[in-house]
């Protein structure tokens, strides 16, 4: 790891100015990824902004059908909340299925997203919610934030504030782990709420999070696990790696999708 | 170079780091508590495990600075003088180590779990156990331990 220039500011206005005064800055949350990113040398940023002194972003809220949680919010913050379990059991189930203990005590949501690890959990659950990413500077809806592997709509320099989540009438997250890693090779979260069903794909795009709008059709009348019977999704533009290959990838969508409908009863 | 300060097994610390110097770095290298380990390095195996603010970290995946004002508990902070802690105890009485390389890490994250979880499951150690890898003993005695450890803490 390159040494760097470390910045510990209290809110995140502060945050935000020393993002721009610096020539390559990179914001800190867990550090879950960023570091071990660094220890590779594949990020070597000239400041790092660390975020857990900006006290206004490990909060989480329950209000008006929604819940809405601090980007400094750890995986396991969200999995032991109330006000998750309360609103939207399957996203405080996904976040403690994360990686490890020790990963789920550190890594936090902010992170998660703003990585966009086209294996990583959070994205699917944004998505497949209808979740609304808020920065410093505006908010984002899910759609519009996930934009490619490793690819945001984030501005360099923009902060997630936090992400709020409309809770759902149905929702399952069902998630096939690559062994090791403990990352999905094929994630799918399914949810049924005031903008009818969603389905949204992790571990199996080459562009990272997706939606099978076939599926959602095929839900929308009828959300039943019997409802995708015969629905399938092409192979076409998705991953094969030493794991596993594109059409087992496209086999394990309509497994875990099934299993996950029926999971959210 | 930055300075941090912490409280290490009880103790105020502090010293020079550089920006980069991770929590692992300044445990073993600054402080010389070598009973954590570096396994991997990658964030992976979980040797390097250790408290902070009573939760569980992979200290080599922490910056020193990160732990700044932070209390840090290693495995040399579990013992009261020679008497072991009932975790401890438990891997010793269940043969739960071969090489002993892991067993750092494997302690402190079973004393969590069994500060979070009096009474585990298997199925619950066997997943509470999921970020710490062990080459030599198959795990299941390393599971039998912490289910001793966990009931001997008071669960
Ligand atoms: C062993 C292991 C297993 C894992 N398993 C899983 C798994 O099963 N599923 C899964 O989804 N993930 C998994 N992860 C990843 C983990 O969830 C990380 O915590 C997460 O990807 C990054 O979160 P972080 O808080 O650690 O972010 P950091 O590593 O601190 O930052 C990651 C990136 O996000 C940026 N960033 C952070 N916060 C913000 C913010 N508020 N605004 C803007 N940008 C920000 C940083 O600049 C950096 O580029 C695993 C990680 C490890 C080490
Ligand atoms: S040395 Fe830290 S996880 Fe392996
Ligand atoms: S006892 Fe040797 S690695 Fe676990």
């Amino acid at each position: 790891m390159y040494d760097f220039n470390y910045q510990k500011p209290s809110s995140v206005a502060d945050a935000v100015n020393a993002m721009k005064a610096a020539s390559d800055g990179k914001v800190l949350a867990g550090g879950q990824t960023l570091l071990p990113t660094m220890k590779q040398r594949l990020a070597s940023p000239s400041d790092v902004v660390d975020l857990a002194g900006c006290g206004d972003l490990s909060g989480i809220s329950a209000s008006g059908g929604s819940v809405t949680i601090g980007a400094m919010c750890t995986h396991a913050a969200v999995a032991g909340s109330s006000d998750v379990k309360g609103a939207i059991p399957a996203l405080a189930a996904m976040a403690g299925d994360i990686g490890d203990p020790a990963v789920r005590a550190r890594g936090t949501i902010g992170g998660s997203i703003a990585n966009n690890d086209p294996a990583a959990d959070y994205p699917a659950a944004c998505v497949a919610l209808g979740a609304t990413i808020k920065t410093d500077r505006r908010e984002i809806s899910a759609d519009d934030f996930f934009t490619g592997l490793f690819d945001t709509a984030l501005a360099e320099d923009e902060i997630i504030v936090s992400v709020s989540f409309p809770a759902a009438s149905k929702a399952a997250y069902e998630k096939f782990k690559q062994p090791a890693s403990r990352f999905a090779l094929v994630g799918v979260f399914v949810a049924q709420g005031s903008g009818g069903a969603r389905v949204a794909v992790t571990g199996a795009g080459e562009n990272g999070v997706f939606r099978v709008s076939a599926m959602e059709s095929a839900l929308s009348g009828n959300f039943s696990a019997g409802a995708l019977d015969g629905a399938s999704v092409s192979a076409d533009g998705l991953n094969s790696d030493i794991h596993a290959q594109a059409d087992y990838r496209a086999h394990l969508v309509g497994v875990l999708a099934k299993r996950a409908v029926a999971a959210a009863g | 170079m930055p300075t941090v300060s912490m409280t290490v097994n009880g103790k105020a610390v502090s010293g020079e780091v550089e920006s980069r110097t991770l929590l692992v770095q300044f445990i073993r290298e600054h402080l010389e508590l070598t009973g954590t380990h570096v396994g991997c390095d990658t964030s992976q195996c979980g040797a390097c495990v250790v408290h902070v603010n009573g939760e569980v970290a992979k200290s080599c995946t922490m910056l020193a600075v990160q732990a700044e004002g932070a209390n840090v508990t290693t495995i040399e902070g579990l013992a009261n003088g020679d008497d072991l802690h009932p975790m401890q105890e438990a891997f010793r009485n269940n043969h739960g180590l071969q090489c002993g390389f892991c067993t750092p890490g494997m302690v402190m994250t079973a004393v969590d779990l069994a500060n979070k979880n009096k009474n585990p499951s298997e199925q619950q150690i066997r997943e509470g156990l999921e970020g710490n890898i062990c080459r030599c003993t198959g795990y299941h005695n390393i599971v039998k331990s912490v289910a001793e450890g966990a009931r001997n803490m008071g669960g």
